[in-house]
């Protein structure tokens, strides 16, 4: 006979994996040699966290770290001006914030990882904060005050829709050179902070939204070089963008510091920050153009043909069809970038700039903590790390996002 | 009837054919950008000239003058520029080459923890991972070089089972080290070996003649491994004394006598580069393995292959492809990420040449000279790699 | 229940139970097909027909109920795994041939591993097996020179290499462009003809109605009905069988 049971689903039979011991039994004694793996595993993880915990509260070198905030964090950068990088984060992240209301989708989640990182730089600035705070914003919350303002600006960006589209882009292209033109100042009102008190933090995030952004352009220029018809064309950027490639930074950035004074007439000198921020982007770009490439290359050949087809010309065709899908590809790509340009501006010390890792070895070498035992350098290059850390690792986990986001979008 | 004649072709104006807007964009292209590297050059020879500094390579050949603290040849500061590059290059290539040695193999390993069953170990790789791949790597590499200068003094050495000892100099390990009757042991060596290839042989050959392939190389590196090891105790028994000892490195009043020492420079530099570029191996294999369609099991195990078939025959060679590209740029990084060793004072390719540039001001050969080298580390790699990867590649329709 | 208890049975199913996490993917399902059987299971999209083949040959895992192949009962023994995975032969959706080898080396791969034949005699069996899907000529070829249904019948002698008393097809068709995918029915109808037990999940109403002995209705992972191809088409007992019918014809 046919079966026509028609019978309710009924639950599984109690098993032990719903268990906590079954669970274990599972996932961590499967097997007698991950049995072995697993105690040995958890002797180790033991020895390791309790050795770190008790280091952490017993070591002398904190007090370095909190005496030296403001130096890990601005450098020499005057303590009475140390309002003016603070607005330009204010800036920066009120933007955000506003255009994460606007546009939602990936800015949200670009918004979201910075807020994120923000928060999280809160925690470890505020408690180390040095007792008398002589700036106008203690650091914590300066950094609380700009997660805030992501918040806010999302909400304001929210409500205020579609209206602030276009003035939002504006801000947008201006930014940089505002955000350059209030920490370096003007005179009168703003003076003039010589690029080389900068350093800490802010010189790392400076010079590394300066890598990318400088580089855009050129960058996206290579790219399209490269897929030319024109063989003159496309050979120069295969030369330059292979040619950076396949030497190191340091290499880079030592030519730029040494050699681009060489490159002016008469001899000028350049600023030391110049030198590495024209090197970071010439580094950068030619990164950008094979990330950017690859966006161009995963776009349908049929796009292209369509675009054609319809009597769009090469230019109106890049303009319009296939770069505006190409760059919306490779966002997480740029992220990533972003993250590993992040880390590499600590390269910068080499050629004698002081970043977050060179205000570390700063503060390290003060003459100061000589008399600490075994130095504060455990403490110090500690914290920094973490900063490091909260940044590329909040900033991946943003890119990864991203890229699912986008993947839902395709299908 | 008249027949229509084809209409007269018409002369294109010159600035409507394509293919001369093609010639002309691309000899404006070319004039700028020789004009721009023109004007920086004579801008460059300019200044050089108005300091004295004429960009010459003649001073490769006058003596350096300066001490490189490690090198692989012979060197002293009475040797010239041109010899301390050479070190300083071949310092390079020492750290590179084994770097990415212990990279691929500690990189492989997590990998494959990665993808363990066991939750604890799986996830203990994913931390050690996510810690170390967003940690610049130049601060890691201070990070290790202060961890080895504040060891103790060599005097008072960390010893680990007094095979391995830590201090302030670097790091001492014991080294295996032949003795007198490692020739008593030398014939056992070659009986193994040729056992060992003699059996290979013989299976491969039956294996062409039953004419179905098999496994041989773990047999005979079995054979041959067995064989070496009789030898061993035999030459002990005869001889008194083992072929070959672990040179166990022995305090003296100011050093080490015996064993292997490495700087503290080069061992921080080497842990440095394994412990990041391993990180990124790492998710490397993971990905690569995982990337093999779920599909590709499943064939193989419908038709009754087993595990370890299925790893070796359908899994791993698909797995390998896909892996290439990525490893061979993380090859590339490691080497490249070497010339952070200026921050740590190792004298490799970067900073010898940063010491000539120092000692000498001549900027611009130095760079030249550092930047062919590396480009050119670099794109014999990327060739070779791209040969292979050409010849293994899968073919499509 | 059902009454074919005779020892010809090749597959015998019993209550076949199985769980993803809390969803119910199999209820109850009981089969029993005999030597020389071609049947034909179908249903709905998730109504487990996909899952209920792959118990058989253990690419699914079920939780409770007996599945006997062949005379050797389903156990985790890694032996009588092997051992059915050996009689019976799969062919997949999306054919899952292996692009690193050769057409002739993806069919000769399992005999000579697994059967260790040698390879002469494996090259030449394939080549038949390819003569007999009508391919011969790709032999040389890689998978990803191959059209879809060319694929999909490489996938088929694949299987078939390896001499299995059971054929299993898991919407062999599905992924195929239309004009491809009676050159595979055909070869599928040629095999049940030479007296392969075959069970199909599959929707070609056309190749059950021709080859098939019974038919299985599968829906939110039970067996609702089973019976001759004509007693389904012309008078199917459960309403969600004429309705589901009514739908794909």
């Amino acid at each position: 006979m046919a079966t026509t049971d028609v019978s309710q689903p009924r639950a599984r039979p109690v098993r032990q994996s719903l268990d906590v011991l079954g669970w274990l039994r599972e996932n961590l004694f499967n097997s007698w040699y991950n049995v072995v793996i697993t105690v040995a595993l958890l002797i180790l993880i033991y020895q390791v966290v309790s050795g770190l915990a008790g280091w952490l509260f017993t070591a002398q070198g904190w007090p370095a770290v909190v005496a030296n905030l403001k130096v890990l964090l601005a450098w020499t950068y005057p303590a009475d001006q140390l309002w003016r990088p603070q607005l330009a984060l204010g800036v920066v992240t009120l933007l955000l914030g506003l255009s994460a209301g606007v546009w939602r989708g990936i800015v949200l989640a670009l918004a979201v990882g910075f807020g994120v990182v923000c928060l999280l730089l809160a925690l470890p600035t505020f408690l180390l904060a040095p007792v008398p705070a002589q700036v106008a914003l203690p650091a914590w919350q300066m950094f609380l005050a700009a997660a805030a303002l992501v918040a806010v600006g999302a909400f304001v960006g929210n409500a205020g829709g579609q209206r602030l589209r276009w003035p939002l882009v504006i801000a947008w292209v201006l930014l940089y050179p505002v955000v350059i033109l209030i920490i370096r100042g003007f005179g009168g009102p703003l003076p003039i902070v010589d690029t080389n008190l900068w350093g800490g933090l802010m010189l790392t995030l400076l010079l590394s939204v300066s890598g990318i952004v400088l580089s855009f352009p050129l960058g996206i220029l290579l790219a399209l070089g490269r897929r030319s018809d024109l063989p003159v064309i496309k050979w120069f950027c295969i030369a330059y963008i292979e040619l950076i490639r396949g030497v190191p930074l340091v290499t880079v950035l030592f030519m730029g510091s040494l050699m681009l004074p060489l490159f002016l007439p008469g001899g000028e000198s350049i600023d030391q920050l110049v030198r590495a921020t024209v090197a970071v982007t010439l580094f950068s770009a030619a990164y950008l153009a094979e990330n950017v490439r690859g966006g161009l290359q995963a776009i349908p050949k049929g796009q292209t043909e369509a675009a054609r087809a319809l009597g769009l010309n090469v230019v109106q065709t890049t303009l319009l069809i296939t770069l505006p899908q190409a760059l919306r590809a490779v966002i997480p790509v740029l992220v990533g970038q972003f993250i590993s340009l992040f880390k590499d501006t600590s390269l910068v010390v080499i050629v004698g700039l002081a970043d977050l890792l060179g205000a570390a070895q700063g503060v390290v070498g003060q003459p100061e903590w000589l008399g600490t035992p075994g130095g504060v350098w455990r403490e110090t290059f500690l914290f920094i790390a973490v900063i490091y850390w909260f940044f590329s690792f909040t900033m991946s986990r943003t890119s990864r996002r991203i890229e699912q986001q986008l993947n839902v979008g395709k299908h | 009837m008249a027949v229509s004649t084809p209409p007269q072709r018409t002369a294109i104006p010159f600035y409507r054919d394509t293919r001369i807007i093609a010639i002309i964009l691309q000899a404006v292209f070319a004039v700028l950008v020789i004009g721009v590297l023109w004007y920086l050059y004579t801008n460059m020879i300019e200044g050089l000239r108005r300091a004295n500094l004429l960009p010459t390579f003649a001073f490769l050949r006058t003596p350096a003058g300066f001490p490189i603290a490690e090198s692989v040849i012979p060197y002293d500061p009475s040797m010239t520029y041109g010899r301390a590059f050479i070190v300083g290059a071949l310092n390079t290539l020492r750290v590179a080459v084994t770097g990415i040695i212990l990279a691929t193999v500690l990189g492989i390993f997590i990998g494959i923890c990665r993808l363990s069953s066991n939750w604890l170990l799986r996830n203990t790789a994913t931390v050690y991972v996510e810690i170390v791949r967003n940690v610049p790597l130049l601060l890691q590499l201070i990070l290790w070089f202060f961890l080895t200068k504040a060891f103790p003094r060599v005097q008072e050495s960390i010893n680990a089972g007094g095979l391995i000892f830590l201090h302030n100099r670097g790091v001492t390990l014991a080294w295996p080290a032949t003795t007198a009757s490692f020739g008593a042991w030398a014939p056992w060596l070659w009986a193994g070996l040729l056992a060992g290839a003699g059996f290979y042989a013989v299976r491969r050959y039956q294996f062409v003649r039953r004419d179905r392939p098999g496994v041989a190389l773990p047999w005979a590196a079995l054979i041959a491994g067995t064989i070496a090891l009789l030898g061993f105790v035999v030459t002990r028994i005869a001889s008194g004394t083992w072929p070959v000892t672990l040179d166990l490195p022995e305090l003296q009043r100011f050093n080490f006598e015996g064993g292997l020492t490495v700087t503290a420079s080069f061992a921080a530099l080497l842990v440095g580069l394994v412990v990041y570029t391993a990180a990124f191996i790492s998710e490397i294999v993971r990905s690569g393995i995982q990337a093999v369609n779920k599909g590709q099991r499943e064939a193989a195990r419908a038709l009754g292959l087993t595990n370890g078939q299925t790893l070796r025959l359908v899994i791993f060679p698909q797995a390998l492809r896909i892996m290439i590209p990525p490893m061979t740029s993380q090859y590339l990084n490691l080497t490249k990420n070497s010339s952070l060793a200026i921050a740590i004072a190792f004298p490799d390719l970067f900073y010898v040449g940063n010491t000539i540039n120092n000692q000498t001001g001549q900027a611009v050969p130095v760079i030249l000279m550092l930047m062919a080298s590396y480009l050119s580390v670099s794109l014999l790699t990327s060739l070779l790699m791209n040969w292979y990867n050409r010849r293994i590649q899968l073919v499509e329709r | 229940m059902s009454d074919h208890r005779s020892s010809d049975d090749i597959i015998i199913c019993e209550a076949v139970n199985k769980w993803y996490g809390e969803y119910h993917a199999l209820r109850d399902v009981s089969l029993r097909v005999k030597k020389g059987e071609v049947i034909v299971v179908f249903g709905p999209s998730g109504s487990g027909k996909s899952t209920f083949i792959r118990t058989i040959n253990r690419l699914e895992e079920h939780q409770e109920g007996r599945i006997i192949v062949d005379g050797i009962e389903m156990s985790n023994d890694i032996r009588n795994i092997d051992a059915i995975r050996r009689e019976t032969g799969m062919v997949f959706q999306q054919f899952n041939l292996f692009p690193h080898l050769t057409v002739i080396d993806n069919i000769t791969l399992a005999p000579i591993w697994v059967r260790k034949k040698t390879r002469k005699e494996s090259e030449a069996r394939a080549l038949e097996l390819l003569e007999r899907v009508g391919i011969k000529e790709q032999a040389r070829k890689f998978p990803g020179q191959l059209s879809g249904g060319q694929q999909q019948r490489v996938a088929i002698a694949r299987a078939l290499a390896m001499e299995p008393r059971i054929m299993l097809f898991d919407e062999p068709t599905s992924a195929l462009d239309p004009e491809m995918i009676k050159e595979v029915l055909d070869v599928m109808k040629e095999l049940a003809r030479s007296g392969m037990t075959m069970l199909c999940v599959t929707h070609e109403m056309g190749f059950a109605r021709e080859v098939a002995d019974r038919m299985v209705f599968m829906d939110r992972g039970q067996i609702v009905e089973e019976g001759t191809p004509e007693q389904i088409f012309t008078n199917p007992r459960q309403e969600r069988t004429k309705l589901f019918l009514s739908q794909i014809l």
